[in-house]
């Protein structure tokens, strides 16, 4: 061992007892970064899920016994860290891959966040998360489907919600059900846009429905915040599928719905992939034309004083929106998070880790429809699942399929307006 | 020609007028000051936003909120000259573009703030729902926004070619020193064209809102068609806009339908820039 390494040996470790100092002196605060779209085209997305992390932090920094069995909720703080509050430090991805690239970079390396959480879209979720894996800091991903994103052999990366292949197994299984009770779903087209999340949707769709023995008959891209989608409709007005499945954002939902009545086309049926159509905004702005549109979600609304309706109030006092799907897997990602945080009794990136590994919560400690949460040597959470739910008076969603915990039987064939 | 093809070239016509009416302010500043106004699709925006406060405080439809978004729109067109543009005006080029851009964000991010990041909408048979012939359907909101489009065109070439109003606005684009020697005051034409360009903007902007979604960061996508439009028109020529509108629109359409959507940007922006190389002062613009 020459001088140097030697040198070298004491400078790191002198650093490592600093770090650890610092760590101790930081116990009473565990900050977690959070990347989100808080600007561009998805910024409402934004907007929502940082009002549902400032309810998931409420939960967790103050006693609040009558969310039952839900972890992190009965004491104030984290037990495991002698009651230390857990602080979100929001950062804005624009909804671009690079910002949200920057962003993750800046959280580790001079905020010195615990933990990465985030990043809506699935493009922006694969280039904030290679920077986590790169300095070894936890990154959990409660809402981007991207199939590929827990196919990259990352050690740090964990994911909450149900994926692409989860769901086109659910709309494969669904169809096969609606057409068992009469309804033609032979043709189907995927209307979707040009991101990571659109086009690795639609290829993980196709795939699902092709295994099935049914190929997709049409495929529909198109660019991400469209000024026109005239064409796109009209191509479906004249190939007249029997399924649409729309993979798209707000924007383009909106632009779609509207599009789609100026042009009086409807098809039989409309399945949305969750994204656009469950944002409420979405809803506000064109649910009244949009009657019988299908979505998927995971969140139902509990019976009154379950944590699910509790949760759901305050989120509403909180936004003024009712909880929708998305920020619902939010909170939850965010409660996965914090209890394994909880559990590591430290911030060690290490221990972090550990523990969400040995994450194994059961549905009733759960806020959202899973079986429970439960990962992988991929990250992925094994027990996360979904149903179909459907706009039938265009303003509120209903549960309608799977029948055993549908409210209402599914309304054929789709209304529009 | 099948009936589909028909409604697509119909279509993108109306799609191009619009193109055409929200790019005749921009070309105005252009040829007028050479001023490249980066906050030209925030003015849209801006218009969208009086027509759908004056549709939810006054349930005024088109008839109140485009004359009021034309009324506010040229009233911030002047402040925002006096405020910013005559002094950047005076700066380097690189002045002028982040000035613009700044006041872009600046509005955004007020609207934003003020009216949150949700997506608006205006109800859907504000004006008069879709006429449908032989087949054809044609939006009554975009037929507003086209004829409106023409107009506007037409109102504004009249102005500039047939009016003192107009010969003195553009005596100061040609020279502003030897205007001034003809007692022609250079600030107070400046000030009238950001008038009428903002004006026209947020017209368009309050007529594109009643079949487009309204969302602070919505001048972002239209803005970049709305430069397009102006170079291939030709910088400062009005008609030049229309036409470039139409063609671009027209474009857009057959290209989006017969080869794909994803493929339509590439075919607009390949013809775009084919055309620039023999024709770099664009279709009606002077060299």
């Amino acid at each position: 061992m020459t001088l140097k390494h030697v040198t070298g040996l004491l400078c790191a470790a002198a650093m490592s007892l600093v770090l650890a100092a610092g760590a101790r002196a930081e116990d009473k605060v565990v900050k977690i970064g959070v990347i989100m779209p808080m600007s561009g085209g998805t910024a409402s997305i934004g907007a929502h899920a940082k009002a549902a992390i400032e309810v998931a932090m409420d939960i967790i920094n103050n006693p609040h016994p009558e969310l039952g069995n839900l972890p992190s909720a009965k004491n104030a703080g984290l037990a495991g860290l002698g009651g230390a509050k857990i602080e979100a430090v929001f950062a804005d991805n624009q909804g671009n891959p690079a910002t949200g690239q920057n962003q993750a970079l800046r959280l580790i390396t001079e905020d010195k966040v615990a933990a990465v959480f985030g990043s809506y879209q699935s493009g922006v979720t694969l280039t904030s998360s290679a920077i986590a894996e790169k300095y070894g800091i936890p990154f959990l991903n409660s809402e981007s489907v991207a199939a590929n994103l827990t196919e990259r052999g990352f050690k740090w990366f964990f994911r909450t919600t149900p994926i692409a292949t989860d769901f086109a197994r659910i709309y494969v299984d669904f169809l096969a059900d609606m057409k068992a009770t009469g309804a033609k779903t032979d043709a189907i087209a995927l209307v979707h846009d040009n991101t990571e999340y659109g086009t690795s949707v639609a290829n993980t769709i196709s795939a699902a429905f092709k295994e099935k023995g049914q190929p997709v008959a049409l495929d529909v891209a198109y660019p991400v915040n469209a000024t026109d989608v005239q064409g796109q409709v009209l191509q479906l007005k004249d190939k007249k599928p029997d399924v649409i499945i729309m993979i798209s954002y707000t924007s383009d939902a909106i632009l779609f719905a509207k599009t789609m009545q100026s042009l009086d086309y409807k098809p039989a049926i409309l399945l949305a992939d969750d994204a656009g159509y469950s944002d409420p905004s979405f809803i506000k702005a064109v649910g009244k034309i949009s009657q019988g549109v299908f979505n998927r979600s995971s969140w139902v609304v509990g019976p009154p004083g379950s944590a699910s309706a509790v949760i759901a109030d305050m989120y509403k006092k909180k936004s003024g929106e009712e909880m929708d799907d998305t920020v619902a897997r939010q909170m939850q990602g965010f409660f996965v998070l914090a209890d394994a945080i909880d559990r590591a009794g430290s911030t060690d990136p290490a221990k972090v880790q550990a523990a969400l590994k040995a994450t194994d919560l059961k549905a009733d400690q759960l806020m959202i429809g899973y079986k429970g949460v439960k990962f992988d040597d991929k990250g992925q959470n094994i027990l996360a699942s979904g149903a179909i739910i459907q706009l039938q008076d265009g303003e509120n969603y209903v549960s309608v399929w799977p029948k055993a915990n549908a409210e209402k039987p599914p309304a054929l064939p789709y209304k529009g307006w | 020609m099948s009936f589909v093809l028909v409604q697509v070239i119909v279509g993108g016509l109306l799609l191009g007028a619009v193109y055409a009416l929200f790019s005749s302010g921009l070309t105005l500043v252009w040829g007028m000051m050479n001023i490249v106004n980066f906050a030209h699709g925030d003015f849209v925006m801006l218009g969208m936003y009086v027509a759908y406060v004056v549709y939810t405080l006054m349930g005024g439809g088109p008839i109140l909120g485009a004359p009021l978004a034309t009324l506010v729109l040229a009233t911030v067109g002047v402040v925002v000259y006096f405020a910013l543009i005559r002094d950047i005006m005076k700066g380097p080029m690189l002045a002028q573009i982040l000035g613009t851009f700044g006041l872009a964000l600046l509005l955004r991010y007020s609207v934003f703030w003020w009216f949150g990041a949700n997506f608006l909408s205006m109800p859907q048979d504000i004006v008069g729902g879709t006429y449908a012939f032989a087949g054809l359907r044609i939006e009554a909101s975009r037929l507003l926004a086209g004829v409106v489009a023409l107009l506007v065109t037409l109102g504004l070439h009249l102005l500039l070619t047939r009016t003192s109003l107009g010969s003195k606005m553009l005596a100061v684009a040609e020279d502003q020193t030897a205007a001034q020697l003809m007692g022609i005051r250079p600030d107070t034409m400046q000030a009238i064209a950001w008038a009428i360009a903002a004006g026209a903007t947020g017209l368009a902007g309050a007529l594109v809102a009643n079949f487009f979604y309204i969302v602070p960061t919505v001048g972002e996508t239209l803005s970049i068609v709305a430069f397009v439009t102006v170079s291939l028109g030709g910088f400062g020529s009005v008609p030049g806009a229309l036409v470039a509108g139409l063609l671009i629109g027209v474009i857009e359409s057959l290209s989006g339908y017969l080869i794909g959507a994803v493929y339509k940007d590439i075919v607009v922006y390949v013809l775009f820039l084919f055309f620039l190389w023999f024709r770099p002062q664009g279709l009606m613009g002077k060299m």
